[in-house]
């Protein structure tokens, strides 16, 4: 009986410690070992620093790499704001049928993949699209406008790529606010602004936390709609890993840029954990 | 119930080796290279199977470099990036050009692909399809202005132009600014010195270019619409944009357009070559090449197979290249290793520039 259950917790392990291994942790170590060697000439390689060295003092790679940083970090915040009183919407005011078409709706656009959805963007915003041709017929504008290719478009495409993130986990922890506590709330003489404070803040705030973990995870690591949405000035870091990675075949930077990312999101994500006063356990489970 | 987890491995593990065994040619290529009419006639004579997988030349050399040659049994890079990869990682094996009937191919640009796909005397590549890059542009709003890639900086297309941010942009810039990049191949602290002139260059230029294009779809969008003016960009593509719009065509600039040849090159862990080898001498018959050249654009150097193609095409390409056009084309020579290092910081630095 015990071997048995012994088999069993094997059995229920392996695909965990295959997928981490083989997936994640075996080409994390090689990627560690290209960062950390130099090209000599041909096929000759020499373990040195160079690279983070490279990435460390060149200050274009420093200021894409603060950059791609602040706009997620921008990007997460505009992202809870919109999502936050939608989220509130659907946990508290709505009821029964509405509650559920208010979430599918929610859910719809992701229906298709991120491709669609950012060709869509680039169909609304572009000089010859929907939204520049709608302003010249009200009259708005004289001229065709260019909304594509700039910050704005980008950090829009972001929040919308991301907004189901934030909404999901709000919804579920707002949804376990008893009623009651926010009436009491009004009882004892609050006002919206300091129940909001007191009371549903401070209960969302697991949902809140792990919701924006997410959300700047997602646009830290993105690729597709800062590179489509972005033009011509919008250099994303993740960008710059696949240019040295694919167009300038110099794996050993973009392995180095690779890692400078990982511990850039870690140390955000545990700065943010501390600044709240959480712990990753409490927030994931 | 072990045994039967056993004969379940064993039968995945035969499935696996049957699913890889010799008649499958695995083929990485371009968009256009490979029509699936001549795919299936191929099939058909031959009893191989075809699997096609559609690329470009950065991301041709960097899966068969993360295979270390493997995954693919015939590739296609441009012939610029044969000798490089090779010396540097060893990703292609050896033709055998005893198993290739030369006389199927153009003999100048067989000999010249054969020679800058040379690694110790054993030949890495031959020539499939060739073609240029220079200018697209629509004639009626900027046909006065541009006559050579730094036309393009003209303040009269502020907001109407766009180009890729990628090294024949350099090149092309730089042959436009007077100098010879190619010439300087050879002498790492020359090139280094024309490019940071292209880069002041393309810093200065940036405020004209609407935004880079990554996708030849991307760039037919911005033309076609009417977004953009002035372009550079391949030869088919201004040929394309023609058949829509009249005005739209591709002009070879005054500087010279850029010539590349795309070849065929063995992977190094490619398992059927007797299926490559077929592959490439069955498409380089005349009349297969003279279809591949109908749907790609491009002409390829299958010797004789101008006769079969489309008098359309020919007649497009001989607007766009007079003879003193064709002779002032300059063939992109094997780009030496510590390049593309410089290029690259280039690039970044006028992608992140205000």
């Amino acid at each position: 009986m015990r071997s048995h259950a012994r088999i069993g917790f094997v059995l229920l392990l392996t695909p965990l410690v295959l997928w981490l291994g083989l997936l994640i942790v075996i080409p994390h170590i090689d990627m560690l070992l290209i960062s950390l060697r130099e090209r000599i000439s041909f096929g000759v390689y020499e373990t040195s620093l160079t690279q983070y060295d490279k990435a460390l003092t060149e200050p274009l790679y420093l200021r894409t790499f603060w950059r791609t940083a602040v706009m997620s970090v921008l990007a997460t915040a505009i992202t809870l704001l919109i999502a936050f009183p939608v989220a509130y919407y659907i946990a508290k005011m709505a009821r029964g049928r509405l509650q559920q078409v208010l979430f599918m709706l929610c859910l719809i656009p992701f229906y298709v993949s991120e491709l669609v959805r950012t060709f869509g963007w680039m169909i609304l915003l572009r000089e010859t699209g929907l939204i520049s041709s709608l302003l010249q017929w009200v009259g708005l504008a004289d001229q065709p406008v260019e909304m594509l290719y700039n910050d704005a478009a980008m950090m829009v495409g972001l929040v919308y790529t991301s907004m189901l993130f934030m909404v999901v986990p709000l919804v579920t922890t707002l949804e376990s606010l008893d009623d009651s506590v926010v009436e009491a709330g009004y009882d004892l003489g609050g006002n919206g602004l300091s129940v909001l404070r007191e009371i549903i803040i401070p209960h969302a705030m697991p949902g809140i936390v792990s919701g924006c973990i997410v959300v700047f995870m997602l646009s830290l690591g993105n690729y597709l709609t800062p590179t489509m949405l972005g033009g011509k000035d919008s250099l994303w870091f993740t960008e710059m890993i696949y240019n040295q990675f694919i167009v300038r075949s110099n794996w050993e930077l973009g392995a180095a840029f690779g890692f400078m990312l990982l511990v850039l999101s870690s140390v955000i994500v545990w700065g943010v954990l501390r600044l709240t006063g959480r712990t990753l356990q409490e927030t994931m489970g | 119930m072990n045994k039967t987890l056993l004969t379940t491995t064993c039968l995945a593990v035969l499935g696996l080796t049957q699913a890889a065994s010799a008649d499958t040619l695995r083929l990485l290529t371009w968009g256009g290279y490979a029509p699936d009419e001549v795919v299936e006639m191929f099939e058909e004579q031959t009893g191989h199977t075809v699997e096609v997988t559609k690329s470009n030349n950065e991301e041709m050399i960097a899966k068969l470099r993360a295979t270390g040659g493997g995954g693919f049994d015939l590739a296609q890079p441009s012939q610029d990036r044969v000798m490089g990869p090779q010396m540097e990682f060893g990703i292609y094996k050896p033709i055998d050009m005893s198993k290739i009937d030369e006389s199927l191919f153009i003999p100048s640009m067989l000999k010249a692909t054969m020679a800058n796909t040379t690694v110790n005397g054993d030949v890495y590549g031959v020539p499939h399809v060739w073609g240029t890059s220079g200018l697209v542009i629509n004639t009626a709003e900027a046909g006065g202005v541009v006559k050579d890639y730094t036309d393009l900086c003209d303040p009269a297309l502020a907001g109407k132009v766009s180009y890729r941010l990628k090294r024949p942009t350099l090149i092309g810039f730089a042959f436009a600014m007077g100098e010879d990049p190619f010439a300087a191949y050879g002498d790492e602290a020359r090139y280094k010195e024309i490019m940071e002139k292209v880069e002041a260059k393309l810093t200065e230029c940036k405020a004209n270019v609407k935004t880079y294009w990554s996708g030849g779809d991307e760039l037919m969008n911005l033309v076609r619409s009417g977004e953009v003016t002035a372009s550079m960009a391949w030869d088919t593509g201004g040929w394309k944009l023609n058949e829509d719009n009249a005005d739209i065509t591709f002009v070879a600039p005054a500087s010279g357009a850029l010539g590349w040849i795309d070849t065929f090159v063995l992977p190094s862990k490619g398992q059927s070559d007797e299926a490559a080898y077929a592959w490439i001498n069955f498409v380089m018959q005349p009349e297969i090449a003279a279809k591949i050249t109908s749907v790609a654009g491009n002409f390829t150097a299958s010797a004789g197979a101008d006769e079969f193609a489309e008098d359309a095409l020919k007649a497009k390409y001989q607007a766009s290249f007079p003879q003193e056009a064709v002779d002032n084309i300059k063939w992109y020579p094997p780009v030496p290793a510590g390049l593309e290092t410089i290029e690259g910081g280039v690039l970044d630095r006028v992608q992140a520039a205000n």
